[in-house]
């Protein structure tokens, strides 16, 4: 291959117009990390961890099993972009002043991952019980927790 | 929400709250930077050609292919590397075969995944091609894939030097158990096996390197033991002060990033190349090749009285450790140490042998040998309680140690030990037992007790330090070569010194793990940093604390026992003064007084006796119970836990809300050990690398873990904590195989507890019980 096989591909990452000169065989993990979003991570390559969960026109996917191509014209909103919904510049997004309070963290590997599927979960389904929660949460793996904080976490975020 | 018990705190400011401190903001924003994140211009990236075959003698290698391909700007062997050599002494002298580790393979491979080669490229894409093209002759050899046949006379040999890397005893000889044995009015005899596991950590091993001023390899790596800057340095053939290593904040770790992972290869690129590199396991490779937990296969004797007293246990433990050396002398030993668990035995017999094989390096994961081993003893007291008709839980308050017992090393326990309590309340609070949800189904409800040491083994005279520096604007600086895996480590320390010296959290800045800039406070591994750097900081926040007293009493006009540290000032108790950190320190300055101080801690330390088997083991143990109902399906086999509770004496909990986290994680990981999780190896070779086939839990799988955190105030840590990092994975596995074993009555010795196995054990269960009167019996 070279470079006169790339093609353009033209998307927005968090409201933010981007433009890249891509491989068709490039993932678009590795082409949004290679942009600068450290956020979206590596974990397995195989769509089974989730630490590379973004949300592609509100729906959460795996950046791992797409090709950056297939994102040409979409919005893609990674955790950096959740906080612009704060309520102050700044604030974290309640759903991650939630994870804070809940101490719904550890090694923070899968956060991200966690947070995306989360949020898509309860702008769908503002009530969900927790036995949805963790259905909805299936394809986010996470190695520290155990799990129950962080559908703690999500629960204190459900709407009264 | 999860349902919790906490104790309620007095008398501390901030030890004993859950505050979330500056490395969970990051993470929660998704700004922090793990090791694969960092970029450098011009950088290279890394890749590792591995060995595809188990055993075999390398007999060509050409690289030259590879060399040529455009974009590869370094392809090195064996013959590249300065000093080809890693050798542990993981006994620290006490007896384990001296068997040097390559670096790179030279002329023979022992296990698939081996590393034969380095490629640089100025792509990732060219340095997998490269690795394509390097073209390895392999003859095979003969090898030995499970521990027995390795035992067998005239095994093939992994190491010329021999198939056992170390044999530990502790307790009695043969003839004298063998007397306790028959005087015992029942001997319950059981073997278990143990299988191979991967950690798991969702950042796969990663790290980033270059030369810094000076010519100063700088690597910064996920790892839990920056001091590999030495081991690092003597592969280049440099200086230790040539090599510096940093920690990143890890995504994981659990043991497997506590032996160096991408170090040597990473080094050796840059120190060729020059350039930045960075080198990223793929978690294919990470699940071939790095280091899994040792399978064990464990043979127990357990002799009692009528009562239930235990009178001798006889046991015999193999680990596989692999191909190599790594740890496995210590995890043994620590499987050695605690193989009778948290019971009075009057008289043990215990051997723990380590054995080489063809397969992948075994060494730390977060249980470190305690955990396995509670497998075995927790059900050879069930199968006890039920050959004599007695309950479970009372045959084990026959035998519960208490503090002032002797353990089998002939140590004597000087902390609380509050493991009955910790049984009472895990069973407690699972509260009433559910009923089967259909035909077919039975409900079981199982426990086991357990005791994990916290700290090195004593012979290693461990320390650690920090150091403090008051600003002059009255923040503070934290600076300790800790690394932080994940479970705050590093803002344990934070809330340590906040407690002492009054300062917020916010004003409190935390430098860790780096080996050019930061005292040197040993790895985060053995459940050890909050015991020694918490120690460390502690030490460090009282003696600088000390040292501002007189010039803050002077300028208040007090004596300095009155003055009181709070919210950043210096007052007087009735509130008549104050001072500022930050006036305090200018006075400090003017006066000539420092205002940092390095804080050392160093552990009591022992020494052991091999021969004897007597001496000094760990420093302490942390005690706990886990209990489970668990449902299993007659017809499939298959086991659920509904319900999961786990119990912890933790001295005192300096962040509740972390150590319920690290129990129910710690639960969570041993439940997918007993459940689901295994490396599958077919005679040494991988059956399969995919993350999908390798069964971790997902939320759906499993309850919440119940937490009861008990606070006996009597750790060796800092205010009297114990460490919880590894002691919470160990109760799983016996649990779930006791709560099956009462739910069907069959026993399932080996891990993972699978619908297959477990159908098996049904099976035979019942053939068993048509030629036996009185159903399961005990061994």
């Amino acid at each position: 291959m070279t470079d006169g096989d790339k093609q353009r591909v033209s998307f927005t990452v968090n409201g933010e117009a981007r433009e890249a000169w891509v491989f068709p065989h490039e993932s678009l993990l590795d082409v949004l990390r290679d942009a600068g979003c450290h956020e979206v991570r590596y974990g397995c390559g195989e769509g089974v961890c989730g630490t590379c969960t973004v949300l592609l026109d509100g729906e959460p996917v795996s950046a791992c099993l797409l090709f950056a191509v297939q994102a040409e014209g979409c919005s893609l909103l990674t955790v950096r972009g959740l906080a612009q919904g704060a309520a102050q510049p700044g604030e974290p997004h309640p759903l991650q002043a939630s994870f804070l309070r809940n101490g719904a963290a550890q090694c923070g590997f899968c956060t991200p991952g966690m947070l995306l599927t989360a949020w898509a979960l309860l702008r769908r389904e503002p009530h969900p019980t927790r036995e949805r929660i963790r259905r909805e949460l299936c394809g986010n793996l996470c190695r520290c927790t155990g799990y129950s904080k962080i559908l703690d976490a999500i629960e204190d975020c459900r709407q009264p | 929400m999860t349902e919790t018990t906490v104790p309620t705190r007095e008398g501390y400011r901030i030890v004993g709250r859950s505050p979330a401190h500056h490395d969970f903001a990051d993470k929660v924003a998704g700004s922090l930077l793990y090791a694969a994140d960092w970029q450098l211009p011009g950088m290279l990236h890394g890749k590792v050609v591995r060995a595809q075959v188990p055993s075999a003698r390398i007999t060509a290698m050409d690289v030259s292919a590879a060399r040529a391909l455009p974009g590869v700007v370094a392809v090195l062997t064996a013959a590249d590397v300065p000093w080809n050599q890693i050798v542990e002494h993981a006994s620290g002298g006490l007896g384990e075969l001296a068997v040097a580790m390559p670096v790179l393979a030279a002329d023979r491979v022992r296990y698939q995944g081996e590393p034969v080669a380095l490629i640089a490229a100025v792509s990732p894409q060219a340095a997998e091609e490269a690795a394509e093209l390097i073209d390895v002759d392999y003859q095979d050899l003969p090898g030995v894939f499970e521990v027995e046949a390795a035992l067998e006379p005239g095994a093939p040999l992994v190491h010329d030097e021999g198939n056992l890397l170390v044999t530990w005893n502790i307790g009695g000889d043969a003839a004298e158990v063998d007397a306790a044995m028959a005087a015992a009015d029942l001997v319950v005899e059981g073997a278990y096996r143990t299988q191979r596991v991967e950690h798991a950590y969702l950042e796969p091993e990663a790290g980033v390197g270059w030369v810094e001023t000076g010519g100063i390899i700088t690597l910064r790596v996920a790892t839990q033991v920056i001091e590999h800057a030495g081991a690092i340095a003597a592969i280049l053939g440099l200086p230790a002060n040539q090599v510096r290593v940093i920690s990143s904040y890890m995504g994981g770790g659990f043991g497997g990033k506590e032996d160096m992972t991408v170090e040597p290869y990473l080094a050796l690129l840059v120190w060729h190349t020059r350039r930045p590199v960075r080198l990223v396991f793929e978690r294919q490779e990470s699940l071939l090749a790095t280091t899994k937990r040792h399978p064990f296969t464990m043979r127990y004797r357990t002799g009692v009285r009528r009562d239930g007293t235990i009178v001798a246990q006889d046991v015999d433990i193999v680990g596989d450790a692999g191909a190599y050396p790594y740890l496995s002398a210590r995890v043994l030993f620590a499987a050695c140490v605690c193989a009778s668990g948290p019971y009075r035995v009057p008289m043990v017999r215990h051997r723990a042998r380590a054995v080489f094989t063809n397969t992948p390096p075994t060494s730390a994961f977060r249980g470190f040998g305690a955990m396995q081993v509670t497998f075995a003893y927790e059900q050879q007291l069930d199968r006890v309680a039920a050959a004599l008709g007695l309950d479970p839980v009372a045959v084990r308050e026959r035998n519960f140690l208490a503090k002032g017992d002797a353990i089998p090393t002939g140590e004597r326990l000087d902390t609380a030990v509050a493991v009955g309590e910790c049984v009472r309340r895990a069973l407690d609070a699972l509260g009433e037992p559910p009923r089967p949800s259909g035909p077919g189904r039975r409900v079981g409800r199982g426990f086991a007790a357990n005791m994990q040491p916290y700290g090195r083994t004593m012979w290693f005279r461990d320390r650690a330090a920090c150091w403090l520096s008051l600003e002059a604007d009255g923040s503070l600086q934290l600076r300790s070569g800790v690394t932080d895996l994940g479970g705050g480590q590093a803002a344990s320390l934070a809330q340590i010194v906040s407690e002492i010296l009054g300062l917020p959290l916010g004003e409190i800045g935390v430098h860790i793990g780096d080996t050019a800039l930061t005292p040197p406070a040993g790895g985060t591994f053995a459940t050890r940093q909050l015991y020694m750097s918490g120690n460390a900081a502690l030490a460090a926040a009282r003696e600088l604390r000390a040292r501002l007293l007189p010039v803050a009493a002077a300028l208040l006009g007090t004596a300095e026992d009155d003055l009181v540290f709070e919210d950043g000032m210096v007052r007087s108790p009735d509130g008549s003064g104050g001072l500022r950190l930050a006036e305090l320190a200018a006075a400090c300055h003017q006066r000539g007084v420092p205002t940092s101080h390095l804080g050392t801690w160093y552990a009591p330390t022992g020494a052991f006796d091999p021969a004897s088997g007597q001496g000094s083991s760990f420093p302490d143990y942390t005690f706990g119970a886990h209990a489970a109902d668990v449902e299993v399906d007659l017809e499939t086999g298959q086991t659920r836990v509904l319900s999961y509770a786990a119990a912890h004496d933790v001295g005192r909990a300096i962040n509740p809300l972390r150590v319920e986290g690290q129990i129910q994680g710690g639960a969570y990981q041993g439940i997918g050990y007993a459940l689901g999780e295994e490396i599958v190896l077919a005679d040494g070779n991988a059956t399969s690398t995919l993350l999908a086939n390798y069964l971790m839990p997902n939320a759906v799988d499993l309850p919440d873990v119940r937490v009861v955190v008990l606070e006996s105030g009597e750790g060796k840590g800092p205010f009297g904590a114990r460490g919880i990092g590894e002691p919470s994975i160990a109760n799983a596995a016996a649990t779930i195989a006791n709560a099956v074993a009462a739910a069907t009555g069959a026993r399932v010795t080996q891990l993972p507890i699978t619908p297959e196995r477990l159908l098996g054990a049904l099976d035979a269960l019942a053939v068993e019980t048509d030629t036996v009167e009185g159903g399961p019996h005990a061994s």
